[in-house]
C-alpha cells in the first residue's frame, strides 16, 4: 500500500505541471499588446503598454514567461480580476466556500440515489419497477442542465411560487451577511448562519438550494444508476454470490453484503468524477440560479475577455481535479487489494 | 424437359448490411426506431430550414427576393441559394422589434418573441447551425483522433506512452472549462467554437482507434499483409482502420447528438456564437427574464425542441451502441 500511495503522490506534481503549461500555453495564442491590457486600469498605463509588456516579460519567449507565470503563482499572485474589481486569488477564496458547499450538498443525494435505485433496478431486473428506472435514466441523461434549471425555475418559482427565485439569499437576509458582525468562519452560510447563532440565515440557503441540488440530482444521479445497474447484475450472477445462495444465507444478506459490496467498488471512482463534473458544471449551473460561487464568476470573466479570471478558475479546477482524483485512487487501493499490485 | 435451376440471387451489400445482426436488433428495438425518425426530423428541418421559417428583412435581400414565398419554387435560384448555400444574414435570428417584451405566438411569429426575436426562425436555423457545426466538429475530431490514434498503437514505445498519459490528463479535466479558456482568449465566431470543441473532442477517438489498433495488428491478415511487403502507410489505412470502424461510428453517432447541446451550453452562458446568431442557447437564455408572468412560450418552446432532440438522440446512440457492442450479443 505503501508504494502505491507513494507511487500516485508523485504523479501530482507531473500532472499539475502539463495541466498548467496547457493552461498558460494557451494565452501564446495571443499578442504581447494583448495580454498587458489586462494590466491596464488607467489611460496613463495605456499609453505606456510597451514598458509593461517590457516589465512583464510578455515578449520574452514561453518557457521565461511561463517561469515567470510559475514564481509569482507560487507567491500568490493570480493577477487581478477586473470583473470582481479584486486579485484573483481573493475573489477565489471569497466564492470557492459557496462553490464546495453547492457541489457537496449536491453530491450527497446523487451518489445515494445513484446507488439505491440501480440496485432496486437491478434486482427487479426487467419488471415494471427497472423499466420506469431506464426510462427516467435516458430522461435523466437527456435533459441538459440549462434547459432543466430553467424549467425548474419557470414552474416552482415563476409559475407556482414554492420555491425562492435565483439566487442565494433573500434580500433582507444578504444586509444581515453583509454586516461585519456577522463572521464568516468557514465560508460556507449554511454552516457559519449556525455559528453565528442565526439559523435563519442556514434556512435560508437551505430553501434556495433546493431547486439547484434537485435539478443537478435529476441530471447526474442518471449516469451512476446505470453503472450501479450493470455492476449489480454482473455481480448477482457470479460464482460467490451462488455460492452464498447455495449456503442457505438469506437473500436479503446475499444481495446486500455479497453483491452490493462488489458492485459498489466501481462507484468509488464514479463518484470522484461526479463531484469533478459537479465542479467543471458549476460554471453553468451557477449562472442560472445566480448563485454567487466561483462558477458564475468565471462565467462572466470569459465575457468580458477577463483572461486572469478565467486561467485562475481553470487552474483551480486543475487542482481540484487533480486532489479528487488522487484520493479517489487511493480510496479504490484501499477497498480493492488488487489495484495495489497492477 | 430440362428444369433449370437458378442460384438466388446474392445478396447486395445494402441488404447484407439490413439484415445483419446488429442492424436487425436495432430494428427490433422501438425505442430506437423512434429516436431516429425524431433524430431524421431534426435532419430535415435542418436541410429545409428556408422552407420552414421563411428569409425576411437582410436574408430576403441577399438571396434576391422580392417576396418570402419565392422560396417555395423550385425552378427559381432563390430555392436552391437558400438551401444549399444560404448567405451569413439569413443565420441572424429574425429581429421583430426592439421591444424586449415577449410577444406570444401569431401568424407572424408562431412560437412568439423573446427580447425581440422570433423564438420559431431561431429555433429551426438554429438546428441547422447545431447539426451543420456538429457534423463539422466531429469530421475533424473524427480525422484528428485517427490519426493520432493510429500513430500511438501502431508505433508503441515511448511516443505512444507519451500521447497516453497526454490524453489521460486531457480527460481528467472538465472540457467545457478548457472550451471557456480557448473562447475568452480567442473570442466569440464559429472558428473558436470549432477550434475548442476540437482540442477537448480528438482524444476519445484517439483512444478508441489505439486500442483497436493494438488488437487487429496481432491478426494473422496484418502479418499476412506484412509479408507481402505493404508499408505502414498501406497497413493501417486498407488493414487496420477499416476493421475498427464500427466503435468509431458508434462514438461520432453519440457526439453528434451531445455536441450540440455543449455548444447551445455555452451560448446560453453568453460565451457561444456571436450574439444573435440562430442558436438554441441563447434563446434559452433570454426566457431566464421572463420567469414570473404570463411569458409561457418563452420557455417552454425552446426547451422542448431542445429536450426532444438530445431525447431522440440518446435514444437512437444508446441503441446503437447496445447493437453494435460484442459485449451485449
Amino acid at each position: 500500500m505503501l508504494t502505491f500511495t507513494l507511487r500516485r503522490l508523485i504523479q501530482i506534481p507531473i500532472v499539475m505541471l502539463v495541466l498548467s503549461i496547457m493552461i498558460v500555453g494557451l494565452t501564446q495564442l495571443l499578442t504581447p499588446e494583448a495580454r498587458a491590457s489586462g494590466y491596464i486600469r488607467s489611460e496613463q498605463q495605456a499609453a505606456q503598454i510597451d514598458k509593461i509588456i517590457r516589465d512583464h516579460g510578455f515578449d520574452k519567449p514561453f518557457p521565461v514567461q511561463y517561469g515567470r507565470w510559475l514564481s509569482s503563482t507560487f507567491q500568490g499572485d493570480l493577477g487581478f480580476s477586473k470583473t470582481s474589481s479584486q486579485p484573483v486569488l481573493d475573489t477565489i477564496r471569497q466564492r470557492l466556500p459557496a462553490t464546495l458547499e453547492l457541489a457537496i450538498l449536491a453530491a450527497i443525494p446523487i451518489i445515494l440515489i445513484g446507488i439505491w435505485f440501480g440496485t432496486l433496478s437491478a434486482l427487479h431486473k426487467d419488471k415494471l419497477l427497472d423499466q420506469i428506472m431506464r426510462v427516467f435514466t435516458v430522461l435523466g441523461y437527456s435533459l441538459p442542465t440549462f434547459v432543466l434549471g430553467i424549467l425548474m425555475l419557470k414552474v416552482f418559482y415563476g409559475t407556482l411560487g414554492w420555491a425562492p427565485g435565483p439566487g442565494q439569499l433573500d434580500t433582507i437576509n444578504q444586509f444581515t451577511v453583509l454586516d461585519p458582525a456577522f463572521k464568516r468562519y468557514t465560508g460556507m452560510l449554511t454552516i457559519d448562519g449556525l455559528l453565528n447563532g442565526k439559523p435563519a440565515i442556514t434556512l435560508d440557503v437551505l430553501r434556495h438550494l433546493v431547486l439547484p441540488v434537485l435539478t443537478l440530482t435529476i441530471v447526474s444521479s442518471a449516469g451512476i444508476i446505470k453503472i450501479m445497474r450493470a455492476q449489480m447484475l454482473e455481480a448477482l450472477s457470479s460464482d460467490y454470490v451462488r455460492t452464498a445462495r447455495s449456503k442457505g444465507l438469506p437473500e436479503s444478506r446475499v444481495t446486500g453484503k455479497h453483491a452490493r459490496r462488489n458492485a459498489l467498488l466501481p462507484v468509488v471512482t464514479l463518484s470522484g468524477f461526479t463531484l469533478i463534473n459537479l465542479l467543471g458544471g458549476s460554471i453553468i449551473t451557477e449562472t442560472i440560479f445566480a448563485y454567487p460561487g466561483v462558477g458564475q464568476w468565471a462565467a462572466g470573466a470569459a465575457g468580458n475577455f477577463d483572461v486572469p479570471a478565467v486561467l485562475g478558475f481553470a487552474l483551480l479546477t486543475a487542482i481540484i481535479v487533480v486532489l479528487i482524483s488522487t484520493v479517489t485512487d487511493l480510496l479504490y487501493g484501499v477497498v480493492d487489494p488488487r489495484v495495489r499490485f497492477d | 424437359m430440362t428444369v433449370t435451376l437458378s442460384a438466388p440471387p446474392a445478396p447486395g451489400r445494402f441488404q447484407n448490411f439490413w439484415r445483419s445482426r446488429p442492424v436487425a436488433k436495432l430494428r427490433r428495438n422501438k425505442l430506437a426506431v423512434i429516436g431516429l425518425l425524431i433524430t431524421l426530423l431534426f435532419f430535415l428541418t435542418a436541410v429545409f430550414a428556408p422552407l420552414i421559417a421563411k428569409p425576411a428583412g437582410n436574408c430576403l435581400r441577399d438571396l434576391n427576393m422580392v417576396s418570402p414565398n419565392q422560396v417555395y419554387n423550385p425552378l427559381g435560384a432563390p430555392f436552391w441559394k437558400a438551401i444549399f448555400v444560404p448567405p451569413q444574414s439569413c443565420y441572424q435570428t429574425q429581429r421583430d422589434s426592439f421591444s424586449p417584451i415577449p410577444v406570444p405566438p401569431n401568424p407572424q411569429a408562431y412560437f412568439g418573441t423573446s427580447n425581440g426575436y422570433d423564438i420559431f426562425y431561431g429555433l429551426v436555423w438554429g438546428t441547422r447551425t447545431m447539426l451543420k457545426l456538429g457534423l463539422v466538429i466531429v469530421g475533424i475530431t473524427l480525422l484528428t483522433g485517427m490519426i493520432i490514434g493510429s500513430i500511438s498503437g501502431y508505433y508503441g514505445g515511448w511516443l505512444d506512452n507519451i500521447i497516453q498519459r497526454f490524453i489521460d490528463i486531457l480527460f481528467s479535466f472538465p472540457g467545457i472549462i478548457l472550451n471557456v479558456v480557448l473562447i475568452t482568449i480567442l473570442g466569440r465566431s464559429i472558428g473558436t467554437i470549432i477550434l475548442a470543441f476540437t482540442v477537448t473532442g480528438w482524444a476519445g477517438y484517439a483512444r478508441l482507434i489505439r486500442g483497436e489498433v493494438l488488437r487487429t495488428r496481432k491478426l494473422e491478415y496484418v502479418d499476412g499483409a506484412r509479408s507481402l511487403g505493404a508499408n505502414d502507410l498501406r497497413m493501417i489505412s486498407k488493414h487496420v482502420i477499416p476493421n475498427s470502424i464500427t466503435p468509431l461510428l458508434t462514438t461520432a453517432i453519440l457526439d453528434l447528438g451531445t455536441i450540440p447541446l455543449s455548444i447551445a451550453a455555452l451560448s446560453f452562458l453568453g460565451i457561444g456564437l456571436p450574439d444573435g446568431y440562430t442558436d438554441w442557447g441563447q434563446i434559452m437564455n433570454y426566457a431566464r427574464s421572463w420567469l414570473d408572468g404570463p411569458y409561457w412560450y418563452v420557455t417552454v418552446f425552446p426547451a422542448a425542441f431542445i429536450i426532444l432532440f438530445s431525447l431522440g438522440w440518446n435514444l437512437f446512440g444508446d441503441a446503437v451502441r447496445d447493437a453494435f457492442d460484442p459485449r451485449t450479443r
